[in-house]
């Protein structure tokens, strides 16, 4: 293994809401919330559409502040977006190599960039493009971007929602595998309850607007999980309940 | 994985280039139409010499005006006017549009004024561009720099202000500032669409030099039309017309090229 690819420093990862709450103009989109991400943890949100979850990853990356309560941060964070994340006039290796501006030293940024386009099966690519590229072939990219160099703190909103469903499955499972590769911890935001079930250490489900978070349960199950897992699908049930659409609801 | 090919994913150019005898002999057969029209015409006598003259007189005329060296000095003057004008309006258009397009107060305070200029005839000028500037190279740069400026700053500015939020966004996870934010990011996101619009407004640039040269110039394309009607040698103006058109499209397909760099293909391509 290369210098950057494992961090020997333990997770220097910090992050923590208190008492959060947060509104656009006299709207209301989240109240009162708390939260405390261990280092290392997968945390994964889910709820109603419209209910702040992406509001709640910009308070958390700092893109906005809170209109009260405190937002604790610490560790290199980045995001990776559902779609356009990328720079479009650069290609495949440039984008990566973003996430390598803080390494010096020109030989290693390129073993890390190599070993990242090995990671994520896109040798050969070095020089598309994104436009050239499919959907789940960007998001990968967009991955290696931000696992790339020392990177601690990394939220996902909604990553996956714009690829069609096998490649949505694809991907999860290569979000696993590069995890297990280099450990960071991550917010995860999603609509999508399997993606939750799948890959979540801890499933946060948030109440309609204004969001606060009104379960929280874990999931202990080892990963990669399957998707007809006994645990994933006990996790459904749970998350389903709690959005009140299980059947029983309906009725 | 199959989706690993790399071929496979680029996009298709085949089609286009098996296209390609046609796309050369298509506009060919066009041109040799005209001419054969034109021929005709002046054949049959449908209209009298004196007001459309023959490809035959037009072919010596040519001859004429380059053996005699003018046609050749007249280009060059042309060209020179036009290019010190457009790309003194480019250096200074497209870093102001650049600074418009970032910043509301700036945008709210000049882009009427930019407006009324940009709608203002550049030929209106001519009567300044030779108080000022006499005769020469000058009022016809000045010309071209007013016909051009305006159009630039104004396509640069709207360029920056349609910037997807989303690459600032990772602009600023990946701690891009102040110049290097506005060369690595704010520029290549506008590139294609600058790109464009360098081509428009050379179009203007072309089409406003023939007749900045009518008024205010000794020599270039547009001088030599002049020329030729006061000598009634419409045979002369024909010349003439024929290398502006073919001049033009040269310039532009040579500022096409620029919009085949690989770093903005993405801007022309979705």
């Amino acid at each position: 293994m290369f210098a950057g690819a494992m961090k020997d420093k333990p997770f220097a990862s910090r992050l923590t809401l208190e008492k959060v709450s947060h509104d656009y103009s006299g709207l209301a989109v989240l109240r009162n919330l708390n939260l405390v991400v261990q280092p290392g943890e997968f945390v994964v949100l889910v709820g109603p559409s419209g209910c702040g979850k992406t509001t709640l990853l910009n308070l958390l990356s700092g893109h906005v502040l809170p209109v009260s309560g405190k937002v604790e941060r610490e560790g290199v964070i980045r995001t990776v977006y559902q779609y356009d994340g990328l720079f479009p006039w650069l290609t495949v290796s440039e984008n990566i190599l973003m996430g390598l501006r803080d390494e010096q030293d020109k030989t290693r940024r390129n073993q890390e960039l190599a070993a990242l386009l090995e990671l994520i099966y896109l040798q050969g690519f070095e020089k598309h493009y994104p436009h050239q590229l499919s959907g789940g072939m960007k998001q990968r990219v967009e991955l290696a971007r931000v696992l790339a160099g020392d990177s601690d703190i990394l939220l996902m909103d909604e990553p996956f929602s714009a690829l069609d469903y096998q490649t949505r499955l694809r991907m999860r499972a290569e979000l696993v595998r590069l995890l297990e590769n280099r450990p960071r911890t991550v917010v995860f935001v999603t609509h999508d309850i399997e993606e939750a079930a799948q890959l979540a250490d801890r499933v946060l489900v948030l109440s309609n607007r204004p969001a606060t978070i009104c379960r929280e349960f874990k999931i202990e199950a080892p990963k990669p999980r399957e998707l007809a897992d006994d645990a994933v699908i006990h996790a459904m049930k749970l998350i389903l309940q709690e959005l009140g659409l299980n059947a029983h609801a309906a009725l | 994985m199959k989706e690993n090919q790399p071929n496979s994913l680029l996009k298709a150019v085949a089609p286009q280039k098996r296209n390609g005898s046609a796309a050369l002999l298509l506009p060919a057969g066009v041109v040799v139409a005209l001419f054969l029209l034109w021929w005709a015409v002046s054949y049959f006598n449908l209209f009298p010499a004196y007001s459309l003259p023959s490809p035959l007189a037009v072919a010596k005329s040519f001859k004429e005006e380059f053996t005699a060296g003018r046609m050749v000095n007249d280009i060059i003057a042309s060209l020179w006017r036009v290019v010190v004008g457009f790309v003194l309006s480019a250096v200074l258009g497209i870093p102001l549009g650049l600074w418009l397009g970032q910043h509301l107060a700036g945008r709210q305070a000049f882009v009427p004024v930019l407006n009324f200029f940009r709608f203002l005839s550049p030929l209106a000028w001519i009567p300044f561009a030779i108080l000022w500037f006499h005769i020469g190279d000058k009022p016809a740069i000045f010309l071209i720099f007013m016909a051009t400026f305006f159009p630039l700053v104004l396509a640069t500015m709207s360029a920056v202000s349609t910037i997807p939020k989303i690459y600032f966004r990772v602009a600023k996870d990946y701690h891009y500032k102040g110049s290097e934010l506005l060369n690595k990011v704010t520029l290549p996101a506008v590139l294609p669409q600058v790109i464009t619009a360098l081509r428009v407004s050379y179009g203007i640039a072309w089409v406003v030099i023939v007749a900045a040269e009518m008024v205010g110039c000794q020599d270039g394309l547009g001088y030599g039309i002049w020329e030729a009607r006061n000598g009634l040698r419409l045979d002369s103006a024909v010349c003439y017309m024929i290398i502006i058109g073919v001049l033009g499209m040269a310039m532009d397909r040579l500022l096409a090229q620029l919009s085949k760099l690989p770093n903005v293909r993405w801007g022309y391509e979705r």
